[in-house]
């Protein structure tokens, strides 16, 4: 990588002893961009602008939160009320944290429909799901600290998974509670971590961008950049668009924080936690219950909880289960249908996931579990060797030039 | 773009709406609250007949121990007003200078007191039964206002068949329709100081209300930082999108 010419003899002087201002400027302003990215390109950027969000206003909130069992929930009401502006700083966090899972699962399933997991970005891939599997830990551990009865039973459900462990379970959850219940240990673990894992996302999502500038960015065409004529400089031209899409993005997330700042949250985690009253429904924050459903559609505790975690490693695998050499969903006829059918399911899943399980509602679960794992281990290595995908325009460039015909 | 911001609008609702749904209870008896809206807003003499009824009725069983004495005067209470409720209750203070603990009246800068010193207490005084800390309960159930309503106007005669515990009540809403508290609404049930009247439904309205002012004090502060929100990022957004336009002019 050649370095760009600065006028500027400070930036020069700066930029000959440490290149801050030439990776910054390869990284931006002269990163060629395919020039043919669709708005589903702006979720990536909307998550890490949500990220930054939650990393500002988790700072604030922790200044004035209280780690203790006895004091926790009053803490947060204090916050509410007599800080100043405490109620904007823990409704954008809370709202932050709904948004944050939606830009990253619009993101996610981008990547499903245009292959953006396939062959060079494999590791950009896996980089994505560990940004996600971080960020569900942060979020659970999130969820205890204003400990109400959502907080400290959600807490008491989702640790005791790990009692399935065979022999060294029951360990592993005192190992995690720092006790024998979850109690003011546990509450002070969850609040320490709670502050370094949004670091470690900080640290990974600058791995996936530097993974990202490596192999480029993929495209709605699903075919590699093949000279100038199909790229455009990131700088102005994606961060103007990305910048509308944050001003969008902030019309829908301020709407909920200032207008219907608990349509995300449960109304049971306004009752202080107390361990000696169960409530009737035990219910995860909303981007668990996908998996929470397939949780529960095992009728055996280890085998539960074998496919939750198993339904998020698969993905792990995906470049490999998925046998196309087409990357691109829009030149695959019949991956197309699946890939809508894949998402409905999810949102079965998810639907199920905040039902009690009982009824129809379990045989719902069983057979939308059932068809998420078909789809990724039997549906797509097939159809990679059956269906034939529709010829591909000849450059990023010549699509675009179709497009607009 | 419109359809990124439907898609994220429909994902939102879709995904959103499962679990608030999944907890859901009776039938609820839906009212029109003055902070309903974008553009709602608490009535003041409201909260304040409201709080009159909090103060006769419900403070000689519930706490509210979110809210302090000083809170009162937002809601139209003078200085004086307030103190003298403050003062109604003791609370324990201390060590003074001969290292003993004392109970001295409430001041502007306590939480409101509660009626009972404990759990237990409060059990012993209720039939066993625990009056809830009223602080949060608009936005602790399900329904928020309109349970709170309905559960008091929901008092019945129990019907046939229909198995009441030892000193319970029948009630349509409560879950399991048995519950603890007797009822209590009734026509003029206070007198109202600014000479509404006291209707049970108004009543119910009043407290309802200022319970709800009680668990989001913020309510107004909140409203109207949005619609000025809202309409700086319309603006900006708008400027975001013609500027995107005139870079990309020669993209397409």
């Amino acid at each position: 990588m050649s370095a760009p010419a600065f006028n500027n003899k400070i930036i020069k002087w700066i930029d000959e002893r440490i290149p801050l201002f030439t990776v910054l400027d390869h990284s931006t302003s002269s990163y060629p961009t395919p020039k043919n990215l669709n708005y589903w390109w702006n979720f990536g950027s909307l998550a890490l602008f949500a990220l930054v969000i939650m990393i500002m206003t988790g700072i604030v909130l922790a200044m004035n939160y209280t780690g203790h069992t006895s004091m926790a929930f009053d803490s947060v009401e204090r916050i509410m009320r007599d800080v100043n502006y405490g109620w904007l700083l823990r409704y954008l966090h809370m709202n932050g944290a709904s948004f944050f899972f939606i830009c990253v699962y619009v993101h996610i399933f981008r990547g499903l429909y245009y292959g953006s997991y396939k062959a060079p970005r494999e590791i950009l891939w896996w980089l994505g799901l560990l940004i996600y599997l971080a960020m569900m830990a942060t979020a659970f551990m999130g969820y205890v600290l204003p400990w109400g009865q959502m907080s400290f039973w959600g807490a008491t459900v989702i640790t005791n998974l790990f009692s399935a462990v065979p022999v060294v379970g029951n360990f592993i959850v005192t190992w995690l509670w720092g006790g024998f219940a979850v109690d003011n240990p546990t509450l002070n673990r969850f609040f320490s971590l709670h502050y370094l894992l949004p670091f470690v996302i900080f640290a990974l999502v600058f791995l996936h961008l530097v993974a990202l500038h490596t192999s480029k960015s993929g495209n709605p065409s699903g075919i590699e950049i093949k000279g100038p004529q199909d790229t455009i400089m990131f700088h102005p031209y994606y961060t103007i668009k990305d910048l509308y899409g944050v001003g969008v993005f902030l019309l829908v997330f301020m709407g909920f924080v200032f207008f219907a700042p608990n349509f995300f949250g449960e109304p049971d985690n306004y009752i202080p936690a107390n361990p000696m009253v169960t409530p009737p429904h035990i219910v995860p924050e909303w981007y668990y219950l996908p998996f929470y459903a397939i949780l529960r559609a095992i009728p055996d505790k280890l085998g539960g909880v074998i496919a939750m975690f198993g339904a998020i490693l698969v993905l792990f695998a995906l470049p490999w289960l998925d046998s196309s050499k087409v990357r691109s969903g829009r030149f695959r006829p019949v991956f197309k249908w699946f890939f809508w059918l894949f998402l409905a399911d999810c949102f079965v899943l998810g639907w199920i996931g905040g039902k009690p399980a009982e009824g129809n509602y379990i045989p719902i679960g069983q057979a939308a579990t059932f068809w998420y794992f078909f789809h990724l281990l039997v549906v797509l290595p097939l159809l990679g060797r059956l269906e034939k995908p529709l010829a591909l325009p000849a450059s990023i460039s010549a699509s675009v030039l179709k497009e607009k015909a | 773009m419109l359809r990124s911001v439907i898609t994220s609008a429909a994902l939102a609702l879709a995904l959103g709406a499962s679990p608030a749904l999944a907890s859901g209870g009776a039938h609820l008896d839906k009212q029109s609250w003055s902070w309903d809206g974008v553009f709602g807003s608490y009535d003041k003499a409201q909260l304040k007949r409201g709080y009159q009824v909090f103060h006769d009725v419900c403070s000689n069983c519930h706490g509210l121990k979110l809210v302090a004495y000083r809170n009162l005067k937002e809601i139209g209470l003078s200085e004086e007003e307030a103190k003298a409720v403050a003062a109604e209750r003791e609370t324990k203070d201390g060590p003074n200078d001969e290292g003993e603990m004392f109970n001295r009246p409430g001041k502007l800068s306590d939480r409101y007191i509660s009626p009972f010193a404990n759990d237990q207490a409060a059990r012993v005084a209720n039939n066993g039964a625990l009056p809830p800390d009223l602080s949060l309960m608009t936005k602790a159930r399900v329904g928020g206002p309109d349970y709170v309503y309905s559960l008091l106007m929901g008092f019945a005669d129990a019907p046939e068949g229909f198995k009441l515990g030892d000193g319970m009540n029948y009630n349509k809403v409560f879950p399991g329709n048995q519950i603890a508290m007797a009822p209590q609404i009734s026509d003029d049930l206070v007198t109202y100081a600014d000479g509404t009247k006291a209707s049970a439904d108004q009543l119910t309205k009043d407290v309802v209300s200022f319970l709800n002012w009680a668990a989001e004090p913020e309510l107004e502060a909140r409203k109207s930082m949005g619609l000025k929100t809202m309409i700086f990022l319309l603006v900006l957004t708008a400027l975001f999108y013609a500027l995107k336009r005139k870079i990309w002019k020669d993209v397409h």
